[in-house]
C-alpha cells in the first residue's frame, strides 16, 4: 500500500516534470537529436559535424544578413515558433549499430529530442531510424547513402543526399565521358569493404553497370579496418583493371593508399567513392600518394559572398579544416530539418512531418550543388544530384565533370605519388 | 601467378615479423604475473604518437623517436604498475580485466583529447623507401620493423634464459612467496617486467608509424591481432610469439590473396581455434 503510493507520487512527479519540460521546450528551445560517430574510428567525423552543427547553429539562432535569401539565416531563432532557438543534444554510436539504437533510443524517451539526425554510417541509420519510426518521430539523413535505407516503407524518415543509384549513374556517365575521350574504362575492379555502406554501394555500382552492358570485372571485398591491404592490392596488379573504385572509409583508405606505393601499384585511373578519400585527415596523410584521385561530390564551393562561400569560411574559422562533401552534406540535413520545423510552427512530430512532406527547397536556398530538395513517398530527395572531383595536386579536389560545373579538365592517367 | 604468390608471402613475413614485434610485450607481462594486459593496443598507439611529435618537433626519424619511444614507455610501464597493477592483482581476475580496459580507455581518450581524432601519418620515405629485388617489392621500414622484431624476440629470450636477472623473474613468476624468500623483492621484478614490456611495446608503436595511419583508437585495431598471436604462440613465451606472429602474417596474406580478403580472417581464426583445440597452451606454451 505505502509502497505503490511512493510509485504514485513519484511517477506523478515525472509527469509533472516531463509536461514542465514539454512546455518549456515549446516556449524556448527545440531539441534536436544528432547522433554521430564520437569515439572510434570515424570520431574524425563527429568531430567535423560537432564544428558544422555549430555555425549552423549560430546561422539559426543569429541574424546573419550576409546570407541574404537563405533559409533561417534573417533573425534569430525559428520565426514560426516565436523564435525560438535550436539546440542539438549529441549522442556518440561508437561506430556500434547496437549502440546507434540505443542512443536514438534514450535521445528519444529520456532527452525529448523532437526529431533525430545522423548516424553517419548506413549500418547505423538503418538501426537508429527504426527507432525513431517506432515512436514516430522524424529521422532526417543527410549522409548515408546506402539504397535499403528508404526502401523500408518508413513514414517518418527522410534523406536528403543523393544515394547509391544516383552516384552509381554519375559514375557511369562520367566513365562514358572519359572513354569517348580515349581513355580505356571497360575492365573495371571495385574494392569495397564488408559493411552495410560498402557492401550495397559495391552491390548498387556493378548492378547499374551490368545494365547498361559493362559487367563489373573484379570485386575485392575486405574486412573493415583493416591491418593489412597487401594481398588486396597484388590481386589488382595483378588483374590490371582500367578502373578501380574504391568504397573505404578513412581508415583502410589511407593504408590503401600507402600499400599501393609500397607496392609500386597505380592503377590507370581510381574512382573513389567519397567517404574515406573526402576526410581532410586522409588528405593530409595520404593526399600526396593520391594524386589524380577522382571522387565524387556534392559540395562545390561558389564564388565569393555566395552563401555556401560564406558557410564555409566560417566552418573553416571554427574548424580550422576545409569544408568536406560529407560534413556539408550533414549541415544541410539540419538546415532542411530546421527550415521544416519553422514550417511547421511546432515541435509536434506529426507536424514536423507533414512540413519535411511538403517541403520544397530551391538551389539558392540550400547549401549543396543539388537541384533542389524534395521528398518522394519513400522519403528520398528526388532532386539530389553529384559531381565527379579531381586530387589533382594532392592537396585540395577541384571539380572536373559535368562540363557544365567544372573547374578544371580531367587530367588522365591516375599519378599517385 | 608465382611471382606475385612470393610477393604474398613475402608480405606476410614482413607483416608477421611486426605481429609479433608488437606481442612480444602482452605475452611478457603474461608470462611473469598472469595479467592480461588490456591496454597493450594502447601502449603501441602511444608508441606512435611519441614517433609522430619526434617527426614533428625535431623532424627526426626512427633513429631518434624509437628509443625515446622505448624509454618513456618504460617509464610508463614502472607508473602502471605501481599506481595500478600492484594493487589490482591482489583483486579478483575481474577487477584486473576492468583496471587494465579502464587504463586503456584512459590512454585512449587522453591521446584523442591532446591530439584530436584525426589521421596522422608519417611521410614514406622516412626509413629508406622501398627496395626492389628481382620484382620484389620490401619496404624499408617493414623491414626494418621485422628485423627490431627478431632482435627483440632473440634479446628477451636471452635476457630470460641466460641472466641472473631473467632467473630472477622467472622465479618470481613461479612462485613470488618462494623468491621472497630466497631474497628476491618481487615487487621490483615485476616493475622491471612491466618496464621491459611496456618498453618493447613502444619500440613496436614507434616503428609501426613508419608505415601505418596514427590515430587515438588504432589500439583497437591491433590489439586483437595481439591477443590472437599470444595465445597462439602460446602466453608468456617471447619466441612463441614470434612463430605465431610469422605464422599468422602468412596465413592472411595468403588466404586473402587466394581466396579473398573478406574471407581471410575466417580463415586464421578457424585454424587459430582448431590449433588450440589441440594445444591449448599454445605453440610454445607452458603446460
Amino acid at each position: 500500500m505505502r509502497f505503490s503510493h511512493v510509485i504514485g507520487v513519484f511517477s506523478a512527479a515525472v509527469m509533472s516534470v516531463a509536461l514542465a519540460g514539454n512546455a518549456a521546450a515549446q516556449s524556448k528551445t527545440v531539441k534536436i537529436g544528432g547522433i554521430f560517430p564520437m569515439s572510434g574510428n570515424a570520431a574524425t567525423i563527429g568531430v567535423h559535424v560537432k564544428h558544422a552543427f555549430d555555425v549552423a547553429l549560430d546561422i539559426i539562432n543569429n541574424p546573419h544578413p550576409e546570407l541574404g535569401n537563405f533559409p533561417l539565416a534573417k533573425n534569430g531563432g525559428l520565426a514560426g515558433l516565436g523564435d525560438a532557438k535550436v539546440e542539438i543534444v549529441y549522442a556518440d554510436n561508437q561506430g556500434s549499430p547496437a549502440t546507434g539504437q540505443n542512443q536514438a533510443l534514450r535521445l528519444i524517451t529520456e532527452e525529448k529530442v523532437v526529431a533525430l539526425t545522423g548516424a553517419y554510417q548506413s549500418g547505423i541509420t538503418l538501426t537508429a531510424s527504426a527507432i525513431a519510426e517506432k515512436y514516430s518521430i522524424p529521422f532526417v539523413n543527410g549522409e548515408s547513402v546506402a539504397q535499403n535505407l528508404t526502401e523500408r516503407g518508413f513514414k517518418w524518415f527522410f534523406r536528403v543526399t543523393p544515394i547509391a543509384t544516383d552516384f552509381a549513374r554519375v559514375y557511369y556517365e562520367f566513365l562514358t565521358d572519359m572513354k569517348a575521350a580515349g581513355n580505356k574504362t571497360d575492365n573495371i575492379a571495385i574494392v569495397h569493404d564488408n559493411t552495410e555502406y560498402g557492401a550495397s554501394v559495391a552491390n548498387t555500382i556493378a548492378t547499374v553497370f551490368k545494365e547498361k552492358g559493362i559487367p563489373i570485372a573484379l570485386d575485392v571485398a575486405y574486412a573493415s579496418n583493416a591491418t593489412d591491404v597487401q594481398s588486396q592490392v597484388l590481386q589488382l596488379r595483378e588483374k590490371k583493371p582500367d578502373v578501380v573504385i574504391m568504397i573505404s572509409y578513412t581508415s583502410d583508405a589511407i593504408l590503401f593508399s600507402k600499400t599501393m606505393q609500397a607496392l609500386d601499384y597505380k592503377p590507370p585511373m581510381l574512382l573513389a567513392d567519397d567517404s574515406g578519400y573526402s576526410d581532410p585527415s586522409f588528405i593530409k596523410s595520404a593526399g600526396k600518394l593520391s594524386q589524380g584521385a577522382f571522387n565524387r561530390s556534392s559540395w562545390s564551393l561558389g564564388p565569393a559572398g555566395s552563401p555556401t562561400a560564406v558557410i564555409a569560411k566560417m566552418y573553416k574559422d571554427k574548424s580550422g579544416d576545409e569544408m568536406d562533401d560529407t560534413t556539408a552534406r550533414q549541415m544541410q540535413a539540419l538546415f532542411v530539418l530546421c527550415e521544416a520545423i519553422d514550417r511547421a510552427g511546432s515541435t509536434e512530430p506529426a507536424k514536423i512531418q507533414a512540413a519535411l512532406k511538403a517541403t520544397d527547397l530551391k538551389p539558392d536556398q540550400i547549401m549543396m550543388g543539388y537541384k533542389g530538395v524534395k521528398f518522394d513517398d519513400k522519403g528520398q530527395n528526388i532532386l539530389a544530384s553529384g559531381l565527379i572531383i579531381q586530387l589533382q595536386d594532392g592537396e585540395n579536389y577541384v571539380s572536373v565533370w559535368p562540363k557544365a560545373s567544372a573547374e578544371k579538365a580531367p587530367i588522365m592517367p591516375y599519378k599517385g605519388w | 601467378m608465382t611471382f606475385t604468390l612470393v610477393q604474398v608471402i613475402v608480405g606476410g613475413l614482413l607483416l608477421g615479423a611486426v605481429y609479433a614485434l608488437f606481442s612480444s610485450g602482452l605475452t611478457l607481462v603474461w608470462g611473469m604475473m598472469n595479467v592480461v594486459n588490456f591496454a597493450h593496443g594502447d601502449f603501441v598507439m602511444l608508441g606512435m604518437y611519441v614517433a609522430f611529435v619526434v617527426y614533428t618537433l625535431l623532424g627526426g626519424g626512427p633513429l631518434i623517436g624509437a628509443p625515446l619511444a622505448t624509454l618513456l614507455l618504460a617509464t610508463l610501464g614502472v607508473i602502471v604498475y605501481f599506481g595500478l597493477i600492484r594493487d589490482i592483482m591482489k583483486g579478483p581476475m575481474l577487477a584486473q580485466i576492468l583496471g587494465t580496459f579502464g587504463l586503456a580507455l584512459l590512454l585512449r581518450y587522453s591521446v584523442f583529447w591532446w591530439f584530436g581524432a584525426n589521421f596522422l601519418s608519417l611521410p614514406e620515405n622516412l626509413v629508406g623507401g622501398t627496395f626492389d629485388i628481382f620484382g620484389i617489392r620490401i619496404q624499408a621500414s617493414r623491414l626494418l620493423a621485422g628485423v627490431v622484431a627478431l632482435l627483440v624476440t632473440f634479446g628477451l629470450h636471452l635476457l630470460l634464459t641466460r641472466t641472473t636477472l631473467g632467473s630472477r623473474m622467472l622465479a618470481v613468476a613461479e612462485d613470488a612467496t618462494a623468491a621472497q624468500l630466497m631474497g628476491i623483492r618481487p615487487d621490483g621484478m615485476q616493475a622491471i617486467a612491466w618496464a621491459i614490456a611496456a618498453g618493447a611495446t613502444g619500440l613496436a608503436g614507434a616503428l609501426i608509424a613508419t608505415f601505418f595511419y596514427i590515430v587515438p583508437t588504432v589500439g583497437e585495431t591491433l590489439g586483437i591481432v595481439a591477443f590472437v598471436t599470444v595465445s597462439l604462440g602460446g602466453f608468456g613465451s617471447v619466441p612463441g610469439a614470434l612463430v605465431a606472429g610469422l605464422l599468422i602474417g602468412v596465413i592472411e596474406s595468403l588466404s586473402g590473396y587466394l581466396i579473398g580478403a573478406v574471407y581471410k580472417d575466417i580463415v586464421v581464426y578457424a585454424l587459430f581455434l582448431g590449433f588450440l583445440w589441440f594445444r591449448p597452451q599454445g605453440l610454445m606454451g607452458k603446460t
